[in-house]
């Protein structure tokens, strides 16, 4: 027993050295850094004070993890809502378009959020962006700015989310056996029926899991809210980012990071609470 | 009427997943400096900017190098730790598998922070170290994923069939595991590699001005203004994107990789 422990413990060493060094190190310094004294000309470990969270009493701030929250539940339901038809289809495809549909979605992985957020920009300007193609059709009287605006920074996270949202999915879609379906059909059961009694109980947990994703991803994004939404609205993120680097508070930064990410949690818990009480009701 | 629903679906989303990789890529064909769609006197005149310009290529590299050492870092954390889940069940390494699993699903703007913190902390600030170091903890849960699955793909028949032929422990690792998983660790290399390269808040915060990645050199000249150059290293990552994955899925199976069954 005890060569086994041996043998683990060289065989961990280094995970074990990288994920607490980087992993759980960082994070405890954050919460203490969060607790710190504010030093303008760097890093202080030293002091102990409220005085940073005293900070998210702020209406400012409340509104912007408000804003944070609201955006990361639209973005969540439009992904889940467009992913879980899309996978569906993808899974049922032949072989080679479902393969070209899954390397075009994870190359869109490649494209940094920057450039996503900047051909956006591009498509919802007013000179050369959608705004034109609307007009041409009749829609609009003439051609305006689309950005910044709410939608603007929807559409953009639906795009990023959109391929991890497919990743979650794909598994549980790929595997699911048709003829359950089939057998449901058979027993006199509605395609409708079918569909709610066979597919859905087996990818309420998947779905929920891309959900909270969905939620998470939102939530942490920095640029697209910054260069597609208006200043008003700013989520968490944006505010988080402009503390660290133009105000050069970290204690206040660190903060907000902890409540930020005490909501996040919080969410997510609430979501996957509410499925398993669906699961127990049916 | 169903099959025509579900093709306008797919092709709206189609579209609407394509609309942001065209744009891009008409721009960084425009022949004038102004940022005109559809493109004007099509001409790779930018592509030859982007390459004789040492400040676009530095960024360009930085990010390859980034990308490509993060990849081969988070897959050495990743493949020990689900070898000995696999092989040995080991609670530790189910406990580093969640820790890794949390980082993944921290939100980006507090992981940055997180490091900004860390690397602050520690004075070590600034090299390209801690960019590489950063995004290989943080991406470690892929890798995890796609090696695990991996491994619980080996069939314990074959296994048992090579020892009853007496093969040595080594052995079988090397003739009847290796061969199954290498094409999960690949994958696993290449989602860090493509996932590293797209880091903007992270790799800004841990290292921004010094480690200026090619998304730090896009964001900070997009401030200044429009430049068509910038569009050119999309193309070039969203061509290594394509490539990458086309690879994956040449040399094994892709919807298997991900997890799913694969069809005819």
């Amino acid at each position: 027993m005890t060569a086994l422990h041996l043998r683990l413990g060289v065989l961990l060493s280094w995970p074990m050295v990288a994920l607490l060094g980087l992993g759980a190190v960082p994070f405890v310094l954050l919460l203490r850094i969060s607790v710190a004294r504010h030093d303008p000309n760097g890093i202080a470990l030293s002091g102990l004070t409220l005085h940073a969270y005293g900070a998210l009493t702020e209406p400012e701030l409340l509104g912007a993890l408000l804003d944070s929250i609201r955006l990361a539940v639209i973005v969540g339901a439009v992904s889940v809502g467009l992913g879980y038809p899309l996978t569906w289809a993808i899974a049922r495809m032949r072989r080679r378009l479902q393969v070209a549909w899954l390397v075009f979605l994870l190359a869109t992985l490649s494209l940094s959020d920057v450039l996503i957020a900047f051909s956006w920009q591009v498509m919802l300007s007013k000179r050369i962006g959608l705004s034109n193609l609307f007009v041409a059709l009749g829609l609009m009287d003439g051609p305006e700015s689309l950005t910044p605006s709410a939608g603007a920074v929807v559409a953009c996270l639906v795009y990023l989310v959109l391929p991890f949202t497919v990743l979650t999915l794909f598994p549980v879609f790929s595997r699911l056996d048709l003829d359950l379906i089939q057998a449901a059909r058979t027993l006199g059961a509605s395609p409708l029926r079918a569909f709610l009694s066979v597919v859905v109980p087996m990818t309420k947990g998947p779905a929920m899991i891309a959900f909270v994703m969905a939620m998470v991803l939102t939530v942490g994004a920095y640029v697209p809210p910054l260069v597609l939404g208006r200043p008003q609205s700013w989520p968490m993120a944006v505010l988080i980012g402009s503390t660290a680097l133009a105000g050069h508070d970290l204690p206040r930064a660190s903060a907000m990071s902890v409540f930020l990410l005490a909501a996040t949690v919080l969410l997510a818990f609430v979501a996957f609470q509410a499925t398993r009480m669906r699961v127990r009701n049916s | 009427m169903k099959a025509a629903g579900k093709i306008l679906f797919l092709g709206l989303l189609a579209i609407f997943m394509a609309a942001p990789l065209v744009v891009v890529a008409g721009v960084s064909i425009n022949g004038t400096q102004r940022m005109n769609f559809p493109p004007q006197d099509p001409s790779f005149v930018w592509y030859g900017t982007f390459f004789s310009d040492p400040a676009w290529m530095s960024a360009f590299s930085l990010s390859l190098i980034v990308a490509v050492l993060a990849a081969l870092v988070s897959v050495s954390i990743a493949l020990p730790i689900a070898y000995a889940i696999w092989k040995y069940k080991s609670r530790l390494a189910l406990i580093l598998e969640s820790l890794a699993r949390i980082s993944f699903l921290l939100p980006s703007i507090v992981l940055s922070i997180v490091f900004l913190v860390f690397w602050s902390a520690i004075g070590h600030v600034g090299r390209i170290e801690d960019t590489i170091l950063s995004h290989a903890v943080v991406f470690v849960a892929l890798p995890l994923a796609t090696i695990g699955m991996g491994f619980r793909s080996v069939d314990m028949a074959l296994i048992e069939v090579a020892r009853t032929m007496g093969a040595r422990e080594s052995d079988v690792l090397r003739t009847v595991i290796r061969p199954i998983v290498l094409p999960y660790i690949v994958s696993g290399l290449v989602f860090v590699f493509i996932l590293s390269l797209n880091v903007y808040i992270i790799a800004y915060m841990v290292a921004g001005f010094e480690v200026e990645t090619l998304p730090i050199k896009v964001f900070n000249n997009l401030r200044m203004g429009f430049q068509p150059t910038m569009c050119v290293g999309a193309v070039l990552f969203m061509l290594l994107g394509v490539f990458a994955f086309s690879a994956v899925a040449a040399i094994g199976d892709l919807p298997k990789l991900l997890g799913g069954v694969s069809r005819r």
